[in-house]
C-alpha cells in the first residue's frame, strides 16, 4: 500500500488517495495465463475433440435429414406439439439465407459442446452442493460472480491461455451458463422430500443407492430446468464468443455490426432465436413429460410406440386385432402414440 | 398370543437429547437433574427421549402411546438407528445396534425390520410393484426374484390389480398398503409402524387395522407400534406403553392401563375409553371371603353365573336377565360376586376401592 504523491490523505475521501494496485495484480493473471500454456494443452484438446465431434456431424449429414432427426426426437420426448413447432422453426431457420444452414449448425456445435461440458462439470457439483452446507456457502459467491461478471472481463485471460477459436468460446461460454445448471442440481436434490429419502435409508439402501435410485430421480425435473437454463444461456453468449473468432451465426451477426448491415445482422440474430426456440422447447418438454407421463413406459408413446405397435400388429395381425377389438394393452399403446 | 421370553426389542435407558450442544446438556442432565425446561433454557437442547427402557418380546405388539411431541417418533427412530442415541442402548435379538458398523446396520435394515410411515413415503417415481420390491433390490436380489416375492406381498394386502399403477393414482388407504406389503416384502422379524394409520380417515383406519391384526397373528412378527390414538393401542398391543415429554409413564396390558392407570395423565386419557370389551370379571368382582364377611352367609343357588375372563360387556348381558348379583365361578367353585353397583361402577371405570362399593347391596 502507498499513498499517490500528489493528494494527501483524507479521512473523508480515502479512496482518491489509496492505490492497493488491484488492477496491476490482477493483470498479473495475464502473465500466469501465458506462462502456463502448456498446462493447459490436455483439457484443449479434450474440449477441442468434442466441438469436433459435434461439428462433424451434424455438418456431414443433410439438412432435411437433421431436420426429421430432431422432428421425431421432439415427437419421442415431448410428443406432437413440440414436434411441430421444432419442425417449422428448423425449416424457417433454413429458409432465412441460403448460407444458413452451415453456421447454424456450427453454432449448435459449439452450444451442444459447451452444454455437454456443463453437464459433466455442473451434475457433480451441484450434488455435492446439494450434500455439504459448507461447499455449498463456499460456492455461492462464486456462481454469482460467474453469472454477474461481465465475460469481456475473462475473455482476455481465457485468449492468452487457450488462444482464439472454438475452445476459448467454448470455455467463455461455460463460465457463463454453468451456474444454473449447478444451483438447480443442488436445489432439486435439496427439495426431495425427506421422508422418502428416510424410507430408503430404513429399507437398507446404501447412500449411492439413495442417490441413484430416488434422490436423482425425484430430482430430473429440476436438473432438466437448469439444463434448459444452461442451454439457454449458452446461445446468449454466441456473439460475445465471436469475438474471440468462434465462427457461426454469431460471427454472422458481429460483421454485419460492424459493416452496419443490418439486414445480415437481423438474419443471423433470427437464427440464434429460432435455434433458441427449438432447443429450448425439446428441453422444456422432456421436463414436463418426465412428470406428467407418468403412467407409462417412454417407449409406448411417440415414434417409437407407433413402431413398436406396427412391428406387432403386422406379426400378429390376427391376435393384435383381436385385443385392439377387447380393449387390450395394443389399444393403450396405439392410444398413447395419438395422445402423445 | 404366543411369545417365548427372549426380548426380540431391547431399549435400555435410552436418551436422546437434539441440539448442538447435546453431550454438555446429557451430562449436566445426569449429573445435576435437569429437567426438560431447564436443558432448553440453558443449552438450547431439546430433550426428545428421556431415560426409556423397554423390551418387546417376540410374536408381540407392543404399543407407543403419546401425543404429537411426546418422543414417539424419536424413540422408534432409535431402534433401526435412524437416529442415533444421546446414551443408552438398542438390542436387536441380543446385539446391540449401536455397535454395528454401517455396512452391518445396512444389512439388518434390509433383512430384519420393516418399516411404515405416517406419511407413507412411497417413491413416487415408481410404480407400486417397484415400490414393494424396494428393500429386497437394496439387497441385491435379481429383478425376476424380487418381483415375485413383492407380488406375493402385494396379493397379501389385496391389491393384486395395482401392482403397475403409480403411487399418485392410488387412495390414502391403498397407498398405506402398499407400504405395509413393502415392510413385509422382505420377510423381516420386525415390524416398525410410525402411526401407519393416523392419517387415513376413520372407516379405512378400521378396515386397516383388522387387515394388519390378521396378517401380524398369520405372520408371528414382532411388532413395534407407535400411535396417538389409545384406542387404536388398545385395540392392536398385546402390551402398552404410554409416553409424556420424552418419558415412558406406563408400561402395562391395555386394562392394566385403564384399569390402574399410573397417574393422573393417563388416567385423564383414558376416561374416555369405553371398559365393557376390556374389563374383566376378575377385575371388578368382590372375592368371595370378603363378600361372606360382610353380608354374612348367603346361598348363591338363584345366581347366574360368569368366568373370571368374561368382559363387562357380557356381565352386563347377563345382568339385563336378573335382579340379582352374578356370582364368578371357576371349575364349579364360585370364587367371586359382581352386585349391581360393582358392575356399573366397573363400567365407568372407577374401582371398587375408591367407593366401599359394596356397602350396602
Amino acid at each position: 500500500m502507498r499513498m499517490s504523491e500528489e493528494t494527501t490523505f483524507n479521512i473523508l475521501n480515502p479512496f482518491t488517495s489509496l492505490d492497493l494496485g488491484i488492477a496491476s495484480w490482477a493483470d498479473g493473471i495475464k502473465g500466469w495465463a501465458i506462462a502456463n500454456r502448456s498446462a493447459i494443452q490436455p483439457l484443449k484438446r479434450v474440449i477441442n475433440d468434442t466441438i469436433m465431434g459435434f461439428e462433424g456431424v451434424l455438418q456431414a449429414i443433410p439438412p432435411v435429414i437433421t431436420i426429421a432427426f430432431f422432428v421425431l426426437l421432439a415427437w419421442q420426448l415431448c410428443g406432437q406439439r413440440v414436434a411441430v413447432i421444432v419442425g417449422v422453426s428448423l425449416i424457417a431457420l433454413g429458409l432465412l439465407d441460403p448460407t444458413i444452414w452451415p453456421l447454424a449448425m456450427t453454432t449448435l456445435a459449439i452450444v451442444l459442446s459447451s452444454v455437454l461440458i456443463c453437464i459433466v462439470i455442473g451434475l457433480p457439483i451441484g450434488i455435492l452442493a446439494a450434500k455439504s452446507d459448507r461447499f455449498h456457502t463456499i460456492i455461492r459467491p462464486i456462481l454469482d460472480t460467474m453469472q454477474t461478471i461481465p465475460a469481456f472481463v475473462y475473455l482476455v485471460p481465457v485468449v492468452m491461455l487457450v488462444g482464439i477459436g472454438n475452445v476459448s468460446g467454448v470455455i467463455v461460454t461455460i463460465v457463463f451458463a454453468l451456474p444454473p445448471l449447478i444451483r438447480l442440481t443442488s436445489l432439486g436434490i435439496r427439495q426431495v422430500d425427506s421422508n422418502v429419502v428416510e424410507a430408503a435409508r430404513a429399507f437398507g439402501a446404501n447412500p449411492l443407492q439413495i442417490m441413484f435410485k430416488v434422490e436423482l430421480p425425484l430430482a430430473t425435473p429440476t436438473i432438466m430446468a437448469g439444463v434448459n437454463q444452461t442451454i439457454m444461456l449458452a446461445l446468449s453468449m454466441v456473439v460475445i464468443a465471436s469475438m474471440i473468432a468462434v465462427k457461426g451465426l454469431g460471427n454472422e451477426v458481429l460483421r454485419a455490426m460492424g459493416r452496419l448491415d443490418a439486414g445480415k445482422a437481423i438474419v443471423g440474430g433470427l437464427g440464434i432465436v429460432l435455434l433458441a426456440i427449438v432447443l429450448d422447447r425439446i428441453t422444456q418438454g422432456v421436463t414436463q413429460t418426465g412428470r406428467e407421463r407418468g403412467y407409462r413406459h417412454w417407449w409406448q408413446g411417440g415414434p417409437i410406440g407407433l413402431l413398436l405397435w406396427a412391428i406387432t400388429f403386422l406379426r400378429r395381425p390376427s391376435a393384435a386385432a383381436t385385443e385392439a377389438a377387447s380393449g387390450g394393452d395394443t389399444v393403450q399403446i396405439s392410444s398413447a402414440s395419438s395422445e402423445g | 398370543m404366543t411369545a417365548s421370553n427372549d426380548p426380540v426389542i431391547e431399549c435400555r435407558s435410552l436418551w436422546k437429547v437434539f441440539g448442538e450442544q447435546a453431550d454438555a446438556a446429557m451430562k449436566a442432565i445426569q449429573q445435576d437433574g435437569l429437567g426438560k425446561e431447564e436443558v432448553l433454557e440453558q443449552f438450547g437442547c431439546v430433550l426428545g427421549v428421556r431415560d426409556a427402557s423397554f423390551s418387546v418380546r417376540k410374536g408381540e405388539i407392543f404399543c407407543i402411546m403419546g401425543l404429537s411431541g411426546s418422543g414417539k417418533s424419536t424413540l422408534i427412530r432409535h431402534v433401526n438407528r435412524l437416529i442415533e442415541p444421546t446414551a443408552g442402548d438398542v438390542l436387536i435379538e441380543g446385539v446391540s445396534i449401536g455397535d454395528l458398523d454401517n455396512r452391518a446396520l445396512r444389512t439388518m435394515r434390509s433383512l430384519k425390520i420393516g418399516m411404515v410411515f405416517q406419511n407413507m413415503a412411497l417413491m413416487p417415481h415408481r410404480t407400486v410393484l417397484e415400490n414393494v420390491a424396494f428393500a429386497l433390490e437394496v439387497r441385491g436380489m435379481t429383478r425376476a426374484e424380487r418381483f415375485e416375492i413383492a407380488e406375493q406381498a402385494i396379493a397379501t394386502v389385496d391389491l393384486g390389480g395395482w401392482k403397475n399403477h403409480y403411487p399418485d393414482q392410488l387412495s390414502g388407504g391403498m397407498q398405506q398398503r402398499v407400504g405395509l406389503a413393502r415392510a413385509i416384502a422382505a420377510d423381516p422379524h420386525i415390524l416398525l409402524m410410525d402411526e401407519p394409520f393416523s392419517a387415513l380417515d376413520p372407516l379405512i383406519r378400521k378396515q386397516l387395522q383388522t387387515l394388519f391384526m390378521a396378517l401380524a397373528a398369520q405372520m408371528n412378527k414382532t411388532t413395534l407400534f407407535i400411535t396417538h390414538d389409545l384406542d387404536e393401542a388398545i385395540r392392536i398391543g398385546d402390551r402398552i406403553a404410554v409416553m409424556k415429554d420424552g418419558e415412558i409413564i406406563q408400561i402395562g396390558t391395555p386394562e392394566q392401563i385403564v384399569t390402574e392407570p399410573a397417574d393422573s395423565y393417563v388416567s385423564d386419557f383414558v376416561a374416555g375409553i369405553s371398559k365393557l370389551h376390556l374389563v374383566t370379571a376378575a377385575r371388578i368382582m368382590e372375592p368371595i371371603e370378603s363378600f361372606e364377611a360382610r353380608t354374612g352367609p348367603f346361598d348363591a343357588n338363584g345366581w347366574l353365573r360368569a368366568a373370571p375372563g368374561d368382559l363387562l360387556n357380557r356381565l352386563a348381558d347377563l345382568s339385563i336377565d336378573t335382579d340379582l348379583p352374578l356370582a364368578v365361578e371357576t371349575d364349579g367353585k364360585v370364587i367371586g360376586v359382581v352386585t349391581k353397583k360393582a358392575l356399573i361402577r366397573g363400567i365407568q371405570g372407577r374401582s371398587r376401592e375408591d367407593e366401599g362399593a359394596y356397602a350396602n347391596v
